[in-house]
């Protein structure tokens, strides 16, 4: 069962992939990475962390995507990708390069550091059962700085996009 | 239980389309996207690898990770559209400015 849903959702995931590169209207892109991310969200629910589910849905799909989508709707673009590329001889080097980097991540992954090293699964204790619990036990105590400092690091990026958004007077 | 190798595979999958429309694409906005695709890819082997190893730890960082994402894609966006207003165009292969 668990092995349907995976290779279901992970064609999914490929497909909407391939559309966010291959469409040419940047509407589209946005709405099969919406697809994408959802995918992402089914995985990581198969893989037991039903926090970064939900947070995936949240913020990517929802709070991400909805400021992708507004910045295509002000920006009008779609006109952009239509006259002859004068680059085309260097973006048909995308092809093989993004092949061999495929190869090189496989080489890297199928290595003796990814494959050999034992399933060292700590015992299940309450600390590795409980999904959103143990999330939330880390968050709030051994990352709990990293956490404070996360907040500094969104007020920063607010203030940043309002110094940019604003308009010079005169 | 599918095994974590799927995973990761899937991942690097993602991960090198994300690369690839990188590379081919001309549009500021879809470029943008493809990274956030790319940052998908790398915490979905994250979360896998943390699945493998028992811990919460992994969940934790992506939680980190989707944080910096989220500032990232706003200050991004501002700046794209900082361009647009300048030059009233969306096209990276005229933004060679900083080029020398």
């Amino acid at each position: 069962m668990n092995h349907l849903v995976f290779f279901a959702v992970a064609v999914v995931a490929v497909v909407s992939a391939l559309g966010l590169v291959l469409r040419r209207n940047p509407i589209h892109g946005a709405l099969f990475l919406v697809v994408n991310l959802g995918c992402v969200a089914v995985l990581y629910l198969l893989l037991g962390a039903e926090f970064l589910a939900l947070a995936q849905v949240i913020i990517y799909a929802g709070a991400i995507m909805v400021l992708f989508v507004f910045a295509i709707m002000v920006l009008i673009p779609g006109k952009e990708e239509t006259g002859p590329d004068p680059l085309r001889s260097q973006r048909l080097l995308a092809l093989p390069l993004g092949a061999l980097l495929l190869f090189e991540i496989g080489l890297i992954l199928s290595s003796s550091v990814f494959v050999a090293a034992p399933p060292s699964r700590a015992p299940a204790g309450p600390a590795a059962a409980g999904g959103i619990q143990s999330v939330g036990r880390l968050l709030l105590g051994d990352y709990l700085f990293p956490f404070e400092v996360t907040s500094v690091l969104l007020l920063a990026a607010l203030v940043g996009v309002l110094a940019l958004a604003k308009r010079k007077a005169g | 239980m599918v095994p974590e190798p799927y995973y990761t595979a899937l991942s690097a999958i993602l991960f090198t389309i994300g690369v690839v429309g990188v590379l081919v694409r001309r549009n500021p906005l879809v470029i943008f996207m493809s990274i956030e695709l790319m940052l998908n890819a790398a915490n979905l082997a994250l979360v896998a690898f943390g699945h493998r190893a028992g811990t919460a730890d992994a969940q934790v960082l992506v939680f980190f990770v989707m944080t910096v994402a989220a500032a990232e894609v706003a200050v991004g966006l501002a700046i794209i559209v900082a361009i647009f207003r300048l030059r009233r165009r969306l096209s990276v292969d005229e933004l060679s400015i900083m080029r020398w």
